[in-house]
């Protein structure tokens, strides 16, 4: 029987982790050298590394637990390739749960051809961005800069728009389900019956339970990281020597939110 | 002596180089597994999986790709769509980055910033999953743990509280139209949930283009 965590499929994902990282090390190397070049301030691009690096912590652990939740079908190592390059849970799930339907396949993967069938379907569905950024990289980038020469302040505007559409479309999500408010029935619940697969590939229909006020949860969330943000970026304003302010405010902001959505949950879900 | 191309030209041509070389190892795994264990893909199971996933997968994607690049910067695009968690990680690592050095996206600064933060984040969210994998065994329990689950449930809400905060504040004026479109229509549409957000990303972005067009040749802003 074939065995998702055989060692010889964790070298294969080792290597080709270590190459996505050599990429990620190679284009470090070089902004950082433009940077100094530019005369940009090495203690300024520290800074920049530093906040990013622990910015990044607490999404990154989010995604090792997606590996979890992913190796109880595939194993641990082909979800490790796939959340280190690309992935995500939910793209994943859909395409692991769509090549095992029409596999026909009950039961964890237990055949090599299982497994390498459903890696393709994974890697070929996941793959325009890779190709597609190089085709398209140049031109766009071109058309910015050109944008930029013609009239700089709409160029302002412009760039501006795309980072607010982006933001806003995020804060609207987060909104999605307060509708459950007045569409929780009499009991105060909204049910919600779907089939859904589970971890041996079986379609089960399950129905799911949401309290009227669980909407509430994300909106209240947002609020605790929206108010902490603020008021760190008034102390930052207030007191401007105190740099670690400015620089960690994200981060913090962030895991207030999460550690808030703690007791929100309890309260509200 | 050859005189060195610009920045941008290299950056371009790294990025392609790179790129090119992660697809075909990419897609070498399932080829060299197959050839390591005798084991042939179930065409029919093949077909069926493709058929029901890359449409979908590929739209997404191309429409990720336009709106994207010109917020993530030319290396920080190669960097993201290779390592992927984009509106998650990526883009709100560089647009913090961005903010705190005080640089513009569009100038060589900010793209020097943008790949700076891009790739440590890359870097150390491969090295997080490393260690996670690693431990995975005495890891399980702790991260499956039933009083964190609800503060990693909602991540995506605190991290756009924060980052909301400050991109609203410095352009209020241009941000209410697309927030009220967007609460109006994520409250009301019930198709309009965590899976269909990727979409509406771009419908955001053209949504404030034109309302920045139109508030700019007003001189509104």
């Amino acid at each position: 029987m074939f065995n998702y965590n055989d060692p010889i499929l964790f070298v294969l994902v080792g290597i080709i982790v270590a190459v996505v990282l050599a990429q990620s090390i190679f284009f470090l190397v070089k902004a950082w050298k433009r940077g100094i070049q530019l005369g940009m301030d090495k203690k300024k691009l520290r800074k920049i590394a530093r906040t990013a690096a622990i910015f990044t912590v607490a999404p990154a652990v989010a995604i090792v637990i997606s590996v979890i939740a992913l190796s109880k079908k595939l194993g641990i190592a082909l979800p490790w390739l796939r959340l280190s390059v690309v992935g995500s849970l939910s793209y994943e799930t859909i395409a692991a749960e769509n090549t095992a339907l029409a596999m026909g396949m009950t039961g964890s993967v237990s055949t090599a051809s299982q497994y390498v069938t459903i890696s393709l379907v994974m890697t070929i569905s996941i793959m325009v961005g890779i190709w597609l950024v190089p085709v398209l990289c140049k031109k766009m980038q071109k058309g910015m800069s050109s944008l930029e020469k013609r009239d700089k302040k709409w160029a302002d505007v412009f760039q501006s728009s795309l980072f607010i559409g982006m933001i806003s479309a995020f804060v609207g999500y987060v909104f999605c389900n307060v509708s459950r408010l007045w569409t929780a029935g009499p009991d105060g619940f909204v049910h919600v019956t779907k089939t859904v697969v589970n971890d041996q590939f079986q379609e089960v229909t399950e129905t799911v339970s949401y309290s009227a006020t669980s909407g509430l949860i994300p909106v209240c969330v947002m609020a605790v990281a929206a108010v902490v943000m603020a008021i760190l970026g008034l102390l930052a304003g207030k007191f401007k020597k105190v740099h670690w302010i400015s620089d960690y405010a994200l981060p913090v902001s962030l895991i207030a939110g999460m550690a808030s959505a703690i007791p929100v949950t309890a309260w509200l879900g | 002596m050859k005189e060195q191309k610009p920045y941008i030209e290299q950056v371009y041509r790294w990025g392609l180089i790179w790129n090119l070389a992660v697809m075909v190892i990419l897609m070498a795994f399932p080829i060299v597994v197959a050839i390591l264990y005798h084991a042939m893909p179930d065409w029919q199971g093949l077909l069926g999986g493709l058929m029901a996933t890359a449409p979908m997968y590929w739209a997404v994607g191309v429409v990720e790709v336009i709106s994207y690049i010109p917020m993530l910067g030319a290396g920080g695009s190669y960097l993201s769509f290779v390592t992927g968690n984009i509106s998650n990680l990526k883009l709100p690592c560089a647009l913090n980055a961005l903010e705190q050095a005080n640089v513009k996206a569009s100038s060589e600064e900010g793209e020097v910033v943008s790949t700076i933060a891009i790739a440590v984040s890359s870097i150390v969210t491969t090295l997080i999953i490393i260690l996670g994998v690693v431990l995975i065994v005495p890891l399980t329990p702790i991260l499956n743990n039933p009083v964190l689950e609800p503060a990693f449930n909602q991540m995506i809400p605190a991290l756009f509280g924060g980052l909301g905060v400050v991109f609203v504040s410095r352009n209020w004026k241009l941000a209410i139209a697309p927030a009220v479109l967007m609460l109006i229509l994520f409250i009301f549409v019930p198709a309009l949930n965590e899976g269909t957000v990727g979409i509406m990303v771009p419908v955001g972005v053209i949504f404030t283009l034109i309302i920045g067009r139109i508030m700019y040749k007003k001189k509104m802003l």
